[in-house]
């Protein structure tokens, strides 16, 4: 199970990496979206995913899933949806600035 | 168990929190800033005395015992990192009362200044590494919003290049601990630490250590730092400033710290490593130094240096280096705000950040312009100053280690560093007088007072040497003997 989760994270790091090197933004903020995605499902992963109840005293079962990677996920999500929220307002205002969302042309002009 | 170690992280949160309540009143913004500041500052002081006296001093939040809990370390390392970032913040709150525009100050600004001291001084206390990266968050957050606050297009373009970076480089910050975490099954430092020793750090954490080492190496702009000098010219001086002062400064702690504490059994990878990104930050840190004809691209190029600089000390790895890094690196985070300032309020005065269209500044201002002489001599290293003590540590830390082309490339780069920050003085001081009174942009009143400040502690860094050198050899030998960080945070073993 783990190989093959070990396979899907790197297939989405592999898509993340390629929307990053494109030159629109709104790809790039695809690509932030997907890398994180990948990041996240590799604490589950690496935390170990051997089978168990989920982590609720209540359950009563003989061994749990290790609760620490789901808070670590937990945490690490509300902070990657909080900077892709300011990460979109940031490309929108840009776009609404300089007219374009081509990285390319957004290059430092000669005046400055 | 100290309580009050917990405060340099709380005060400026919670005075970040009140001051969202009224963004119009700003002189009651400007005043709750500065007492925040100084408060932060009169606990950290007090706990460094407590340091000098018991030892270093932890809290257990919420009362779980180490390993289990979070736990926050405060040594003297990041108790004089704590200092210095207060000392730095307060100048840059001081120069931005007359140089930010209102229209800035309504919108949150001193807010999210709290903030960002917030996640500062977190980095620097907490003992957990995914804390760490929750702080880190904390104080990027923040530079993301101080960077685009004003929203100019320049600032837009920077801002979305300066938040990808972060973000790529904080999503590998969650890769890295994902898999620290599987390898050991621990995240306190001390506790890994330990573990890792266990385990006699072989390839595996090598590797990990090495993408540690990319981590922070892009967050401090070591080697890679292609996005540093475009999103640090971008915002207002005041800001720019706080930047350079800070935030490459908090990734150069956590390479000091991931690699005194943690990973320092395999130096013949890890080190090497870094003396060889230390001697490339050095030598392209300088061609960009001396490249540039704008005052912020030349000094933003300085800052890459002294990363360089600082690093050695981590490369050498031996007492005598370490100390003049942590000497360096106080002082640098010092000197560099106050180049920032002083060039921010040139380019003020005359418009333009082109060292060509100025000249003979010296006749109308005086005062600025022997405060930018001293402040490059010092950044320089010239003797009672306070960057010369540094860097004859460092340097003889390299010849006592052997590593002579660092040495050499070190000294080079300083002259490098003169070089550049002659350039400036001479171009915008010297020569004929250009710009009369009535020409000037902006006055420089106000602007000189944060300055006058800023150049006492350096001053005071150089010739109270005696006084200071104390306190950084406790730190350096503390992070030479990682036994001592382990034992106060898990008990005697």
């Amino acid at each position: 199970m783990e190989i093959l989760m070990s396979i899907t994270v790197g297939v989405l790091f592999m898509v993340a990496t390629y929307l990053m090197l494109s030159r629109s933004i709104f790809r790039i903020v695809m690509g932030l979206v997907i890398i994180s995605h990948g990041a996240h499902l590799l604490i589950l992963t690496m935390g170990g995913l051997q089978n168990g109840m989920p982590p609720l005293l209540g359950q009563e079962a003989a061994n749990y899933t290790d609760p620490l990677p789901q808070a670590l996920i937990l945490t690490a999500i509300v902070i990657s949806f909080g900077l892709t929220a300011f990460v979109l307002v940031l490309a929108y205002r840009t776009y609404d600035a300089h007219k374009t969302d081509d990285l390319d042309q957004l290059r430092g002009t000669s005046d400055e | 168990m100290n309580n009050i170690v917990i405060l340099p992280i709380v005060i400026p949160f919670l005075t970040g929190a009140l001051l969202v309540l009224f963004p119009k009143y700003v002189m009651i913004q400007r005043l709750l800033s500065v007492l925040s500041f100084l408060a932060v500052m009169g606990t950290a002081v007090h706990l460094l005395q407590q340091v000098g006296g018991e030892g270093i001093q932890i809290l257990n939040l919420g009362g779980w015992e180490a390993p289990f809990g979070i736990v926050l370390v405060a040594d003297t390392f990041s108790l004089l990192l704590v200092i210095t970032s207060c000392i730095v913040a307060l100048g840059c709150l001081i120069y931005s009362f007359q140089s930010i525009e209102w229209e800035r100050e309504r919108f949150y600004y001193y807010a999210f200044i709290q903030f960002l001291i917030t996640g500062v001084n977190g980095s620097f206390l907490t003992g957990d590494i995914f804390n760490l990266f929750v702080f880190f968050e904390v104080m990027l957050l923040a530079s993301y919003v101080l960077l685009s606050l004003g929203g100019l297009k320049k600032q837009l373009r920077a801002g979305i290049m300066y938040v990808l970076i972060n973000i790529v480089s904080s999503m590998l910050f969650i890769v890295a601990v994902a898999y620290l975490y599987a390898v050991t099954g621990t995240l306190n430092m001390a506790h890994l630490s330990v573990r890792v020793a266990e385990a006699g750090q072989p390839d595996l954490l090598t590797a990990i250590a090495l993408l540690f080492l990319v981590i922070f190496a892009v967050k401090s702009a070591l080697l890679f730092f292609y996005w540093l000098p475009e999103s640090y010219s971008a915002p207002p001086t005041a800001i720019s400033a706080l930047f350079a002062g800070l935030l490459t400064k908090v990734g150069v702690y956590a390479i000091f710290r991931m690699f005194t504490l943690i990973f320092y059994h395999e130096p013949g990878i890890t080190h090497s490593v870094i003396a060889w990104m230390a001697g490339l930050t050095m030598i392209l840190g300088s061609i960009g130094a001396v490249a540039y004809g704008n005052i912020q691209k030349v000094l933003a190029y300085n800052i890459v240096i002294a990363i360089g600089f600082i690093v050695i000390g981590i490369a050498v790895f031996q007492e005598a280096a370490l100390t003049g890094a942590i000497y360096y690196l106080i002082h640098d985070m010092v000197v560099k705000t106050l180049l920032f300032l002083l060039g921010g309020a040139m380019v003020g005065l005359v418009g333009t950040y082109q060292l060509k269209e100025m000249s003979g500044m010296i006749r109308n201002h005086p005062y600025l312009g022997w405060m930018f002489f001293i402040a490059s001599f010092a950044l320089v290293g010239v003797p009672p100053l306070s960057g010369f003590f540094g860097k004859l540590l460092v340097l003889q830390g390299t010849l006592e280690t052997q590593f002579y082309v660092l040495g050499v490339i070190g000294l080079l780069s300083s002259l490098a560093v003169l070089y550049s920050t002659m350039k400036i003085f001479m171009n915008g001081f010297w020569g004929e007088n250009q710009l009369s009174k009535e020409d000037e942009k902006t006055s420089t009143h106000g602007l000189l007072l944060p300055c006058t400040l800023l150049i006492c502690v350096s001053l005071f860094l150089g010739i109270g040497v005696e006084w200071v050198n104390p306190y950084v050899a406790a730190a350096a030998s503390d992070l030479m003997n990682p036994a001592v960080y382990i034992e106060a945070v898990l008990g005697p073993a």
